[in-house]
């Protein structure tokens, strides 16, 4: 395999909090290649904060600590801010969760989209609406020239949602973190968006990292998947073999899962044990 | 009712699917047009019945203490006092309607031809000690809420603190002392030195009632210079208190608004954080914050009363303040009608410019 795309060891995420530090993220290392990778856990297994902490995201009283963070070559840790900026939005890129928060509610669609183009170097009007067409209609959305007029509460969120990732893609960036992107979407629209999403991560050979505590979904839609509990990748595993898991937690979580035309008995509860978060 | 007369939320959505704001702003106007003159009506019959509750004869105030019973009831008679409260008010409406506000005792003038003297003194004094206000509050309250819990924050914090717990006439007589009588900086009370008075009252068309701006477009700038100087006081103290209410109220707008997933997202696209912080961040923030400073300025108009006693600012503070002493009513009620609607005014205008800064209140 060649030098991969994303390259973390031992990333940290500490909050120091009034009553001592808070880790969120333990010392975690994995590689993303122009691949897609899963990252699957509950609710404050410390996922997002590991998108976050790529993107150096994490304001104070956040801390984040690695012995290697480099993308495509380049160093990420204490990287200044300017450098920092051209890094974020053109070359690694990241949709979040719920375009009913994460899109400015005072600002058109066409301007928010715009904007990512213009703090990449400024490239002339025409070119920005041309660019901006053809993102929405890329994600298929049908109408673009009123897309781009509207203000984010005038969309439905499957709308809302195609036009976050629109924004975040139009710069083309090579790495794109999509924390649970359809996690606040009904399940109806939540698989087209996955669908689009997919579309646009082959064929523009993006390396992707899919944060989400479905680990149906996950195991479905990459090629790989970290297990996170408490911090820490517990397991990972190629998104194939995960009927094979080996960490109890895994398979806890696999269990978990009702089947169609499984047993009527009750499911089993999830077993958690303060172990794994050291090991 | 049938089906159709029930407004389908999906249809009223898509017919406002990307639009402009201002046939909206039309259509509101219309809209609050009709809510004005309903709460005009309600603040003309409380002042009306504010002058029938106080304690104060305004009979006595025309004949003086020592008239006769029979003087005193045909003076009551011509003042149409005698009659029913109900008459009287319809009366009162008619009168306010028309444009007629009454005499006043005091001046011996139509209260009308002295509010239109001295509510542009008023007004100018409020409009820059707002334009003060916000020019400072604003920056002052992101500098805060970027800043929270480090030293800019706590040094704006007292700054405006400060501004908030010293009593208005103390801290206008304390900057009349410094900076009028010590430094020599600044004119001292008045709109004007007798000089420049004179030159005022000969040389100066009255266009908009403001002295500045009368003696600007008049080529006037010995009087625009003497008029500055004379409200840079005035201003500075009114616009202090002012700067401390809107800074506050922005630094906790900035705070929950910084806290919001939109401010990351501008962050992940590469924006660059000033950027982040006054257009994406302030930009929100001015949706509350616009109907603060129309209050805060409401507020300015009204409260601008001791300012005005202390710089002898020919405003309509000083006017209702000399007024009441005087027990002269109709002048009492005509300011305090102008101060309402000027309230009223002032939530109409807000709600205006709420819908330009808000998409998703139109």
């Amino acid at each position: 395999m060649t030098e991969p795309l994303l390259s973390v060891r031992d990333l940290s995420v500490t909050f120091d909090t009034r009553r001592g530090p808070f880790h969120a993220v333990r010392a975690i290392s994995f590689d993303v290649g122009r691949e897609r990778v899963g990252i699957v856990g509950e609710s404050g297994s410390g996922k997002s904060m590991t998108g976050r902490a790529i993107l150096s995201l994490i304001r104070p009283p956040g801390r984040v600590e690695a012995s290697r963070l480099t993308f495509d070559g380049t160093d990420l840790r204490n990287l200044p801010e300017r450098q920092m900026r051209r890094v974020r939005g053109r070359r690694i890129s990241m949709v979040m969760q719920d375009p009913r928060y994460s899109l400015n509610p005072v600002m058109t669609v066409g301007r928010q989209i715009a904007e990512a183009l213009r703090v990449h170097g400024r490239p002339p009007r025409d070119e920005i609406r041309r660019r901006s067409l053809d993102m929405l209609t890329e994600v298929q959305i049908r109408d673009p020239e009123r897309v781009l007029a509207a203000y984010p509460h005038e969309l439905s969120g499957g709308m809302g949602q195609r036009v976050m990732i629109a924004m975040m893609t139009v710069t083309e960036p090579e790495l794109l973190i999509a924390d649970e992107p359809t996690s606040a979407l009904d399940v109806t629209v939540q698989l087209e968006v996955l669908r689009i999403l997919d579309d646009l991560v082959r064929r523009r050979g993006m390396g992707l990292i899919f944060i989400s505590h479905d680990l149906r979904l996950v195991s479905t839609f990459c090629d790989r998947v970290l297990v996170m509990y408490r911090g820490r990748i517990v397991e990972e595993i190629e998104a194939q073999q995960l009927a094979e898991a080996q960490h109890p937690y895994t398979q806890g979580l696999l269990n978990c899962l009702p089947r169609i035309g499984g047993g009527q008995g009750d499911l089993p509860t999830l077993q958690r044990q303060d172990a794994w978060s050291h090991a | 009712m049938t089906p159709a007369d029930i407004e389908d939320p999906r249809g009223s959505g898509r017919a406002r699917f990307g639009s402009s704001g201002l046939p909206h702003v039309v259509k509101r106007v219309g809209g609050f047009a009709f809510s004005l003159v309903v709460t005009l009506f309600g603040l003309l019959l409380v002042t009306f019945l504010i002058a029938r509750v106080v304690p104060l004869d305004p009979v006595l105030a025309v004949v003086g203490d020592r008239a006769t019973q029979a003087q005193y009831e045909a003076a009551r008679e011509a003042m149409g006092l005698d009659r029913p409260l109900a008459v009287q008010f319809v009366d009162y409406v008619g009168d306010v309607v028309t444009g007629d506000l009454g005499h006043s005792n005091l001046t011996s003038r139509p209260v009308v031809e002295d509010i239109r003297r001295t509510f542009p003194a008023t007004l100018e004094l409020a409009t820059i000690a707002t334009i003060i206000g916000v020019m400072l509050g604003i920056p002052a309250g992101v500098i805060g809420a970027v800043n929270q819990g480090r030293w800019p924050d706590h040094v704006i914090r007292v700054v405006g603190l400060l501004g908030y717990s010293m009593p208005v006439f103390w801290l206008g007589l304390v900057a009349l002392l410094i900076f009028y009588g010590q430094l020599g900086w600044t004119a001292g009370p008045g709109r004007l030195d007798v000089t420049e008075q004179f030159i005022y009252e000969l040389e100066v068309t009255r266009v908009t009632g403001s002295v500045i701006i009368d003696s600007a477009l008049s080529d006037a700038w010995d009087v625009f210079r003497n008029a500055l100087a004379h409200v840079v006081l005035p201003a500075g103290v009114l616009g202090y208190f002012s700067m401390a209410y809107i800074s506050r109220m922005t630094r906790s707008f900035m705070l929950e608004q910084l806290g919001q997933e939109y401010v990351i997202a501008a962050r992940v696209k590469g924006v660059p954080e000033w950027r982040v912080v006054w257009v994406h961040a302030l930009g929100n923030a001015m949706v509350p914050l616009i109907t603060v400073i129309a209050l805060s300025y409401a507020g300015l108009l009204e409260g601008s009363v001791l300012t005005e006693t202390v710089f002898a600012w020919p405003g309509l503070g000083l006017y209702i303040t000399q007024a009441l002493f005087a027990a002269d009513f109709n002048a009492v009620l005509g300011g305090t009608l102008v101060i309402g609607a000027m309230f009223i005014v002032m939530n109409l205008l807000s709600d205006i410019l709420y819908t330009l800064v808000d998409p998703r209140a139109r």
